[in-house]
């Protein structure tokens, strides 16, 4: 997908983990003026993890890694923000990879799912906006014929960026909506098939069955499809986020993360874990409300920002 | 929703309450995997923290040494303080005189939107109340498309859009509707907005000045984690909470949000969204839902009933008796009409976990809630010397208190030998000098834990 300006994102992301990092670096700083790296400070250091949300298994696996490094010795808190940037850094890498351009599917189909109110739609209406940013010709597919105006709120989208909007009747069958636009976008020779779907609770047994209908269904047109099918994930949503990357890997073989509302002081660091534990990409990270604020994840500012520390 | 801290909780209850004593390391250790269990449920950590430290000084105290079973009064304590964190009454609605505002805040995707439409339809149709439903939400694209459509799928009324309108406007509007109207009360929907966003706040803060609502909601998603606690301060600084719905609590998070808000914002939980429908919006319980967190509500009542009724001296006397190795009739009556007020046997392995695997040992010892009466019975058709003494008990004896009970000289024989093999397992208990290896005893089928004091 487009590349955006690095300095733009680098600043938002900053600007929007600003307030998180402050929280945390406080907590560090707190614990951190130069002393000995003892039993206690670790622990202390072990809960300002927790508190970003890493979970406790990696907060643990952070802190003893520190330890064996550090134990005993005179640290100062940038030094320990630096040591676990890095270390943070080096296991989000090999994850932190855009949305690839597949050019011999015509159309290229993105399937985008997730539960209730993670910013599916929004973050669809974004893409949309990269993606005929860099020139590819987009279709929009409705899906989500549950929620109410949510055909409305993705048509606006579409106006926004100029692109077809394909939408049946609210309360309509989502995988024929999907058959339908697949069949659409490939008559049309569009590059580009995005697919909105309504929000689903993973534990919903027979809303997952629908969404797994949509999968089954583009593949009667195009065996390969959905080519990328994308778990849009909420940074304030805690440890659950294992279930529902768990639960919606296993339904529809998600093929990447875009995690949303990083502008807040949401954390988002259970995406730590998330991206080891399932050796999911991470696509991208939204960071507002405008048709600009998605960008591409970058593992290092990411961690960086995560610890307060300036991006370069 | 809380299944899984309910087994994380109950696998290390279940470690506690197979000791018979516990120690202080026991409680130390007990509480580090309640810690974890917590936080992974994503309660907020300062919640956890302050309930960890409440709970072990408790646990640890002298209430805990002086209990009929130490592992379960520290579930008890537990409980205890969950329902404290969760408030312990159930809090309603206030709604003041007609045309009452309702002002629903929160971030972006908690749930507003459904939940206004929710709480609409639940007040027409429980409260009978005239209710008028107003989207101010003029920044996401159709939000307020959503808002209408839902209100007609409610059933309610909807402040006709007026595009190009701020959410000042549109509160004046619906306020001056409402009064003309006759609108019991006006649900306020606004936009979703971070906390950290000073315009939109203040915005916020203009509409609930102009509306001088009397519940100003809070909206915040189950699924919440460590951030919970920075949404809600925010939320709560800025606007005069009066309360907070959760939404999605009909997902599998474990529920660390529903437990840390009450903490956090000193607010009740009033609503719980639990589906997609525009019915499954329900009262909050704080007592069932600690309850259900620790899958242990009718231990709880168990203990609270054993505390209630097990005379602490009566038990302290037989327990010094016990110590000397001396058990007669008169303790094992005792004993007896302990198992029967509280309920039974059956009633008191009704309330208690791993329940059939006692059950079945009752089955094949062929014991039931008659035998029990039948045996204490025979014990009150025997002269004071006879129980203090069985011994002298022969077959006369046997006749005449077959014949006072209403039973048979076997029934008689049975409780003897029974007797006999308990005052064999007092004896050697003391001389291994502890009150466990009793329960686990041979022909008495198992009393449960917790009659004899330790």
């Amino acid at each position: 997908m487009s590349e955006a300006p690095r300095q733009g994102w680098l600043a938002r992301l900053r600007a929007g983990l600003a307030r998180s990092s402050d929280s945390l670096r406080g907590s560090i700083g707190g614990i951190f003026t130069r002393r000995k790296l003892d039993a206690a400070s670790l622990e202390e250091l072990e809960d300002a993890l927790i508190l970003a949300d890493l979970g406790v298994a990696t907060a643990a696996e952070l802190v003893e890694r520190l330890r064996k490094e550090r134990f005993g010795k005179d640290v100062t808190e940038t030094e320990v923000r630096e040591f676990l940037a890095q270390a943070i850094a080096a296991m989000l890498e090999p994850w932190a990879v855009p949305i690839p351009h597949r050019e011999r599917f015509r159309p290229q189909v993105v399937l985008v799912c997730g539960v209730n109110g993670t910013g599916k739609t929004t973050t669809v209406g974004k893409l949309a906006k990269q993606a005929t940013d860099a020139g590819l010709s987009v279709v929009l597919a409705a899906c989500d014929t549950f929620r109410a105006a949510a055909v409305a709120q993705l048509e606006i989208w579409g106006q926004r960026n100029g692109v077809p909007v394909i939408a049946g009747k609210e309360g309509a069958d989502p995988a024929g909506l999907a058959y339908e636009a697949l069949e659409r976008a490939q008559r049309q020779r569009a590059e580009l098939l995005l697919i909105d779907t309504a929000g689903r609770l993973h534990n919903k047994a027979a809303l997952m069955d629908e969404l797994k209908k949509i999968v089954r269904v583009l593949k009667k047109l195009d065996p390969a499809a959905p080519h990328d099918t994308i778990l849009v994930l909420d940074a304030t949503t805690g440890q659950n986020a294992h279930r529902q990357v768990e639960i919606f890997k296993e339904m529809v073989a998600i093929s990447g993360l875009i995690v949303t509302k990083l502008d807040g002081t949401a954390k988002g660091g259970v995406v730590v874990s998330l991206a080891q534990t399932y050796k999911l990409p991470v696509h991208a990270v939204g960071v507002g409300e405008g048709i600009d604020d998605l960008r591409p994840f970058e593992a290092r500012p990411f961690a960086r920002a995560l610890l307060g520390l300036d991006a370069t | 929703m809380f299944e899984s801290l309910t087994t994380r909780l109950g696998n290390v209850f279940d470690r506690l309450k197979r000791r018979g004593a516990l120690g202080e390391a026991d409680v130390l250790e007990a509480m580090r995997d309640v810690r974890v269990a917590l936080l992974e449920a994503d309660v907020a950590l300062p919640v956890v923290r302050d309930f960890i430290a409440a709970v072990r000084e408790k646990a640890i105290g002298q209430e805990v040494i002086r209990s009929i079973t130490p592992g379960q009064m520290v579930v008890k304590i537990v409980h205890d303080h969950l329902v404290q964190l969760l408030g312990s009454e159930t809090a309603a609605l206030e709604l003041g005189s007609p045309p009452a505002p309702i002002l629903m805040c929160g971030l972006q995707g908690s749930g507003k939107t459904t939940t206004s439409a929710k709480l609409a339809r639940r007040l027409k149709l429980k409260e009978k109340k005239k209710v008028l439903l107003a989207s101010l939400d003029t920044r996401r694209p159709a939000a307020q498309e959503q808002l209408e459509v839902l209100a007609r799928q409610a059933e309610v009324a909807s402040l006709p859009i007026v595009p190009g309108q701020g959410p000042l406007e549109i509160t004046r509007r619906a306020l001056d509707t409402a009064r003309r109207e006759g609108v019991d009360v006006v649900i306020l929907d606004t936009a979703g907005r971070l906390h950290v966003d000073p315009a939109l706040m203040d915005e916020l803060v203009a509409v609930q000045n102009l509306a001088k609502p009397h519940e100003t909601l809070l909206v915040v998603d189950a699924l919440t984690g460590q951030d919970a606690v920075n949404v809600a301060n925010a939320f709560k600084e800025r606007v005069a909470l009066t309360g907070i719905v959760l939404t999605r609590m009909d997902g599998d998070a474990r529920g660390g949000a529903a437990l840390s808000m009450r903490a956090i914002t000193g607010k009740p939980i009033k609503l719980v969204g639990v589906g997609e429908k525009l019915d499954a919006l329900e009262p909050f319980h704080p007592q069932r839902v600690a309850s259900r967190i620790l899958d242990m509500g009718d231990v709880v009542s168990l203990v609270e009933k054993a505390a209630d009724l097990v005379d602490k001296e009566d038990a302290e006397k037989l327990a010094k008796r016990l110590a000397k190795g001396a058990f007669d009739l008169n303790d094992l009556r005792t004993q007896l009409q302990q198992v029967t007020k509280m309920g039974g046997m059956g009633g008191i392995l009704a309330k208690l976990p791993g329940v059939a695997k006692i059950k079945a040992q009752m089955a094949e010892a062929n014991v039931d809630e008659t035998m029990i009466k039948r045996q204490i019975a025979i014990i009150n058709s025997m002269t004071p010397k006879e129980r203090r003494n069985p011994d002298i008990i022969q077959a006369s004896r046997k006749r005449r208190i077959a014949a006072g009970s209403g039973t048979g000289v076997p029934d008689i024989n049975r409780l003897l030998k029974q007797h006999r093999q308990m005052q064999d397992m007092m004896k050697r208990m003391k001389k291994q000098g502890g009150l466990q290896s009793l329960l686990g005893g041979r022909g008495m089928p198992q009393l449960p834990p917790g009659l004899f004091p330790r």
